[in-house]
């Protein structure tokens, strides 16, 4: 058994912030499965603290005008297009 | 072509005259963007999704005169170790057809196997290449991050993930890489390639090479599997390489911080998939967040919403630092501890995959039990390390596979050593 309780409204909680609808029977099924997978990421609490590196370093280029892609061509996989333009649910 | 659903799409796409793969086939592994081919990821969400370029690695293999033969099969989006989650039914493996072909390259490393292509183009994010190469009996490259140009790839973790080759030599396998590697001015993690041809490098010539086994990466193996692994160590050996023991005690927290951290970068990346962009649209009721709800549920597997919700849980508020963070504190504990171990070997080996391919269905049902079979490939995708699976006998007539793992920009040396046995 797990140690780490993930109820029916926590999955349906991420689900809410994830943006992707669950059936019934889908958040039952991850509210089994996320117990034990996060008992089991839990044991990164072992890691300890270690110094990080940075070796990053910024690469500059001169800001150059290139061809990109059409409009057309950017909007060729939207399943709703207007005038040029993505075609969306309304926002409220 | 054989009937194992190897291909998504069959198309022949041909590249240039003449070049370094003229007369060679190519399979691509469909996340890799095909300008005007199909490309799905072997998610519903793409079923229709046509890009409109190619990727760099695609240019490239045009340009060296491949024929691309079609678009293959894949776990949905890549998350997957058997590539039965893709929308579109699992693909066989070409050796045993009761059994997986490994994943999320699955497609690939079976279109090799079978004959069906000469070479193949996958993408490793967590061992991707690397398991299925195992599988199927065929040799898989994962290159050092920043080696091979990511554009094009549709992207599921962008900090672990590299496109590879697959072919049925290292040799081969090595040119193929001559192709794809090297500078992208659209990628800028990309670097320049070495001063070296790959394929050259597999000379067979393991004299005076130290081979390391970390022994972390050998006590979970089945015994089939080990006994098939110290066959191989063995030959190496009397090629005149020598064998030692090293450890790594940060390995055993690689499967955790990787499963946190690429779920972590999938919950982000795969927000774009929103049925108004791209994806289906089942033109649903309601505002904007409910409509966007709605064509994920449609569009995605289990899996992929799997991994998105839990990536999701692991960066919010009063998780991140529980999670993430300590995820981050163990990837760059696994990075100096490989650092630490270059410094006495030339390069790792360990099996590549910790038992012999799966029957299909058998691993469906328990996700964490699948996350547990990537525990030797992962530590190298969280280094950002270069490695190599080859073939190394078979054990209950099922093919073993050999991880051979490198420093950063040293594919020189596991093509070298892995050249000694295919």
């Amino acid at each position: 058994m797990s140690d780490t309780v993930v109820d029916a409204d926590e999955v349906r909680h991420i689900a809410d912030l994830a943006r992707i609808d669950l059936d019934d029977e889908e958040v039952e099924l991850f509210a089994r499965q996320f117990g034990d997978i996060l008992d089991y990421f839990g044991a990164l609490d072992e890691v300890p603290e270690v110094e990080q590196e940075a070796d990053l370093v910024n690469v500059m280029r001169p800001d150059e005008v290139h061809d990109g892609l059409t409009q057309a061509e950017a909007l060729q996989n939207a399943p709703e297009t207007e005038d040029g333009y993505f075609k969306g649910p309304r926002v409220s | 072509m054989t009937d194992l659903n190897i291909f998504l799409t069959e198309e022949s796409i041909d590249g240039a005259d003449d070049g370094p793969l003229a007369g060679k086939t190519v399979a691509v592994k469909d996340n890799i963007s095909t300008k005007g081919v199909r490309t799905t990821c072997g998610s519903k969400m793409l079923e229709e999704y046509v890009p409109p370029y190619d990727a760099t690695v695609v240019s490239r293999l045009k340009e060296a005169g491949a024929t691309i033969v079609g678009k293959t099969n894949m776990d949905e989006f890549g998350m997957g170790t058997t590539t039965e989650t893709s929308a579109y039914g699992p693909t066989l493996n070409p050796l045993d057809e009761d059994r997986v072909p490994g994943g999320s390259s699955g497609g690939s490393a079976a279109a090799v196997a079978a004959g069906d292509a000469d070479l193949a183009l996958g993408s490793d994010t967590g061992g991707s290449i690397r398991c299925p190469a195992a599988f199927c009996g065929v040799v898989g490259i994962k290159p050092t991050y920043g080696l091979v140009s990511r554009y094009g790839l549709v992207a599921y973790a962008n900090s672990l993930e590299q496109i590879g080759p697959i072919a049925s030599s290292v040799e081969a396998a090595a040119a193929l890489l001559d192709v794809i590697s090297g500078k992208d001015p659209h990628d800028a993690t990309t670097r320049e390639k070495p001063d070296v041809t790959y394929a050259d490098a597999a000379t067979g010539d393991v004299e005076g090479l130290t081979i390391g086994v970390p022994t972390e990466l050998v006590s979970g193996a089945d015994d089939g599997v080990v006994e098939q692994f110290h066959d191989a160590l063995s030959e190496l050996e009397a090629q005149g390489a020598t064998v030692e023991e090293v450890t790594l005690p940060s390995v055993e927290h690689a499967v955790q911080a990787y499963y946190v951290i690429a779920m972590s970068e999938a919950s982000s990346n795969l927000a774009r998939f929103d049925g108004v962009r791209y994806g289906i649209s089942g033109g649903y009721e309601g505002n904007w967040n409910k409509a966007y709800a709605r064509s994920r549920e449609a569009g995605f597997g289990d899996e992929v919403k799997r991994r998105i919700l839990l990536g999701t849980y692991a960066l919010s508020a009063g998780y991140h630092d529980r999670y993430y963070k300590k995820a981050q504190d163990a990837r760059e504990w696994i990075k100096q501890d490989f650092n630490a171990a270059f410094e006495s070997v030339d390069v790792l080996a360990s099996p590549t995959m910790p038992t012999p391919p799966f029957k299909l269905g058998e691993s469906l049902s328990d996700p964490l039990q699948m996350y547990l079979a990537d525990a030797n490939t992962v530590p190298v995708n969280l280094a950002n390390l270069p490695a190599l699976s080859v073939p190394a006998g078979e054990t209950d007539g099922l093919p073993v596979g050999l991880q051979l793992i490198g420093p950063a920009f040293g594919e020189e040396v596991i093509i070298r050593a892995g050249s000694a046995l295919a």
